[in-house]
């Protein structure tokens, strides 16, 4: 809900918000500008009067003097009726420069403030403040969830490039656009009167005037009190006109001056309100507090990125979005399937299981779980079974597409008496795995609905459990089901292998380090090491997932493929002779890659596992701190990437090598060397050291025990580091 | 009948008496383009002292935006009561305001000036950005201003 909202809005915003952001951007560099010119030419302690009297001589023709927030001194005069205003040094009183305002700085205001449509453009621009402060709420609420809450909002963001952008650009921008978007629509309301008044009413023009002989300016008393600093604007009598008077404003309130005494008349404090307006107003502009002006100028230059990124991801979910065909009315159909999606990806499972069972013969219909409401009963005449396919959000929430379905199932009085089957789908690597799921059979099951199947998993969207489950579905149907489904597929592309270097052989552990290259560079889309590509043998619908070591600036695609003799895939590609090609597509996995900052990272694998780490350490350029851990069966067979590590190590790209065999006199595993390294692991994850394993489920298991051993002191297990997201895992069976 | 005529004779002299003390006078002023928001202008009769007459004309709709039309907010002490009801909206840089009103024949060729003051947000305020004297021989004639206004111009 809160994602529709926020997409619908950023979408018909965009444009109007852009320019809002541009042109304050822009705008913002003003008062710093103007602080350094009034910098350049010193503070003034004089009074009004001082000035006033110097510029007697130089500006005879003066009508008016004012003093911009950041200390400029603008002198307007007439002169042979031509009018012209200078510049001028408030503690010489001499001319700096004649004054225009910049026509440039004119326009962007213009633009900032009413899209240079006047009256119509200012309600827009009210409307585009509103906007921009709905969708940086939005934004915030979706991270903070997305994140399992406030407390865990400055965590490390997970997901693809543009997303993770979007988030952190959002995260650091959030305070700024957020001030930025309040005063500019509480500076929108004031101008249309929405709000009272802010304005103290005017001093009345004195009634009063002596109007003596005019004295010279710099005797007049009142002008001699007030320090220039406090000066806003002093406009002068019309010449000749001896009860005329001077009108002063100051930075506390109005008055008039006259100009026979120098007496101050009807003078008038600012009322609260106006000092209010005036606060926003500097809070707003940086007029005044240039600091200030410069983050906010920084913070909405977000905007635009958030807007494109905005924009790339909502038009890749739509993309992605899934139609079921022949879907039967929820009247006829015997079957019922409901799904709950957050990013679509679930919609492929149920669309490819909806037709599945449709070839099968049945009436199937296929709807979104926010569409079950409590009178199902009445809605599904003819039902005879329900499935319910759904993903998890974050922290165990339920995703999108599910948000209003447990408290419609609360609600639900008279249970329906055809049964039920759950499956679930998510991340082994996250501790609330199918959390949702599970919540949703423990609330079926608590309201007495029969059980069709008990409820199931499918880690990472694998398609090798998905069509076990089909089978599963087919036995209790009494019918033969196959499930093909293999998520985001997109078109392959031809890769021919250049380079093939092969370990293991003699110790039964035939390893090859896979090098293709795309007919042309371009055809490779983008890719980092840690990414998954999906490589179909020939005759396989379902294609094999492996870890790539290389990234697409490499001009590479490099595989470490491990051969086992019953494996389809693996025997094809270590079949594989130079010039031979694959078609292969590739997976995002943008949770298995070292997190951006100094903080060190270990590097644990075995095996094939050392694949993605050693593009990792390839990569690694800013030399961060990597100790890596690496278990092999014998040094002199297959030792993988072995004169490459050394390579690294010695150029620093790589910190520490820990690597260690199983099939020697000293034999170990990685998690016997993580044991005996416990100390200076300890250290490592004290410094807030990130750890990223890639390998075997056996492996992986044995390196959580044992760290979860090396850490224990520090009061600490794995569980803690997964939440804090410093602990990843890239794990076959 | 005698009535009848009685009452045409005061009819046509009341008719003829309102034409002899009023005309129509056509204030036309053209803006530079300035380039900034709409401006707000104040037109305003002055005697050849400067003594403020009356009010003719303020474009510009915010009462609290008038005291930058400042000549003519300190002769006018901005009393309400002087400019209700001819009142216009703000001109825009580059346009050209035409206002149409009736002026007692007393003010012309007696030494009376038409003043236009002017204002525009964030820029100068131009007090008598145009004095002209109201006379037949001027009328007609364009008058260069020394703010916003690019010309001014009068017809009787």
């Amino acid at each position: 809900m809160l994602r529709k909202f926020h997409s619908c809005f950023g979408l018909m915003a965009t444009l109007l918000v852009v320019i809002l952001a541009i042109t304050g951007a822009v705008l913002s560099v003003n008062p710093f500008l103007e602080r350094i010119q009034t910098q350049a030419t010193g503070a003034s302690s004089v009074s009004i009067a001082e000035l006033a009297g110097k510029l007697a001589v130089s500006h005879p023709g003066a009508q008016q003097i004012q003093r911009t927030a950041s200390g400029s001194i603008i002198v307007y005069f007439s002169d042979n009726n031509q009018t012209g205003a200078d510049l001028i040094n408030p503690v010489t009183g001499a001319t700096i420069a004649a004054y225009s305002a910049s026509p440039i700085t004119m326009w962007f205001k213009n633009l900032h403030r009413s899209f240079l449509l006047d009256i119509p453009g200012r309600i827009a621009v009210g409307i585009a403040a509103f906007m921009m402060l709905l969708l940086t709420f939005t934004g915030a609420f979706m991270l903070a969830k997305q994140l399992g809450g406030w407390g865990h909002i400055l965590r490390p963001i997970q997901g693809s490039l543009k997303q993770r952008l979007h988030s952190q650009v959002g995260r650091l921008a959030v305070l700024g656009l957020i001030l930025s978007a309040s005063t500019g629509l509480y500076m929108s309301a004031a101008t249309f009167e929405l709000i009272p008044e802010y304005q103290s009413a005017e001093p009345a023009f004195p009634e009063q005037v002596k109007g003596g002989v005019p004295s010279s300016i710099d005797s007049l008393a009142a002008l001699k009190d007030i320090p220039l600093t406090e000066l806003r604007e002093l406009v002068y009598p019309y010449p000749g006109d001896q009860y005329d008077f001077y009108s002063i404003t100051t930075n506390q309130g109005r008055g008039f001056v006259d100009q026979a005494t120098g007496e101050l008349l009807s003078y008038q404090a600012y009322g609260n309100k106006q000092k209010v307006y005036e606060f926003i107003y500097m809070l707003h502009s940086g007029e005044g507090l240039w600091w200030l002006g410069l983050l906010l100028g920084l913070s909405a230059l977000a905007v635009p990125l958030m807007s494109w990124t905005g924009i790339q991801i909502w038009w890749r979910r739509k993309r992605s979005s899934i139609t079921i065909d022949n879907n039967s009315t929820a009247k006829n159909a015997d079957t019922v399937i409901l799904v709950g999606s957050e990013s679509n990806s679930t919609w492929g499972f149920a669309k490819a299981f909806h037709d599945a069972l449709n070839t099968a013969g049945y009436l199937v219909h296929t709807t979104s779980m926010n569409s079950f409401t409590s009178n199902l009963t009445n809605s599904c005449a003819n039902t005879q079974r329900l499935f319910i396919l759904t993903a998890t959000y974050g922290d165990g929430d339920a995703p999108a597409s599910a948000s209003q379905f447990l408290t419609q199932l609360e609600a639900m009085t008279e249970i329906p008496t055809f049964p039920v089957a759950v499956l679930g789908f998510g991340d082994q690597q996250f501790p609330e795995f199918c959390q949702y799921a599970k919540d949703v059979e423990a609330a079926l099951t608590a309201k007495g609905w029969s059980q069709l199947l008990p409820l199931d998993t499918i880690n990472r969207q694998s398609s090798q459990e998905f069509s076990r489950w089909g089978n599963t579905v087919g036995k209790a149907l009494d019918i033969e089901l196959s499930l093909v489904h293999t998520p985001t597929q997109p078109h392959c592309t031809t890769l021919a292998l250049v380079e093939r270097v092969d370990y293991g052989a003699e110790v039964n552990a035939p390893t090859a380090v896979l090098r293709f290259k795309p007919a042309n560079s371009r055809d490779l889309e983008h890719f980092e090491a840690g990414d998954l590509v999906g490589i179909l043998a020939p005759g396989s619908k379902a294609p094999r997932f492996y870890s790539l070591a290389s990234a697409s600036k490499d001009g590479v695609l490099e595989i470490c493929v491990r051969h086992h003799p019953d494996g389809l895939c693996s025997s094809f590609l270590c079949g594989l002779a130079v010039g031979d090609s694959i078609e292969a597509f590739i997976q995002l996995n943008p949770s298995f890659r070292p997190a951006s900052g100094k903080a060190p990272i270990v590097l644990i694998g075995a095996g094939t596992g050392i694949g993605p780490l050693v593009g990792f350490i390839r990569h690694n350029t800013a030399h961060h701190p990597i100790h890596l851990y690496w278990g092999g069966r014998c040094p002199q067979s297959d030792f993988l990437y072995e004169d490459e590590l050394n390579t690294y190590l010695k150029d620093k790209r790589l910190t520490e090598l820990n690597a260690v065999f199983s099939r020697i006199d000293e034999r170990a595993y990685v998690q016997d060397k993580i044991a005996v390294d416990s100390e200076e692991l300890r250290g490592l994850i004290e410094q807030g050291a990130q750890v990223l394993i890639c390998g075997g489920r056996n492996m992986a298991d044995s390196v959580m025990t044992a760290l979860d051993d090396v850490i224990e002191p520090l009061g600490m297990d794995v569980q803690t580091l997964k939440a804090q997201g410093r602990y990843r895992e890239d794990v076959y069976s | 009948m005698k009535k009848l005529t009685m009452l045409l004779c005061l009819i046509s002299a009341a008719v003829l008496s309102t034409q002899a003390f009023a005309r129509e006078v056509v204030l036309t002023t053209e803006l530079k383009s300035y380039g900034g928001d709409g401006a707000y202008l104040a037109i305003y009769l002055t005697d050849a002292e400067g003594q403020y007459q009356e009010t003719l004309w303020v474009a510009g709709q915010k009462s609290k935006y008038y005291k930058h039309l400042v000549g003519w907010a300190r002769a006018s002490r901005l009393r309400s009561s002087e400019y209700d009801g001819i009142t216009g909206a703000s001109i825009t840089s580059g346009k050209t305001l035409t206002v149409t009103l009736e002026l007692a024949d007393r003010y012309i060729d007696s030494g009376f000036q038409l003043r236009v003051d002017s204002s525009v947000e964030d820029m100068r305020d131009n007090r008598n950005d145009v004095v002209v004297p109201l006379t037949s021989e001027g009328a007609g004639k364009p008058v260069a201003g020394s703010g916003y206004i690019k010309v001014f111009s009068y017809s009787l």
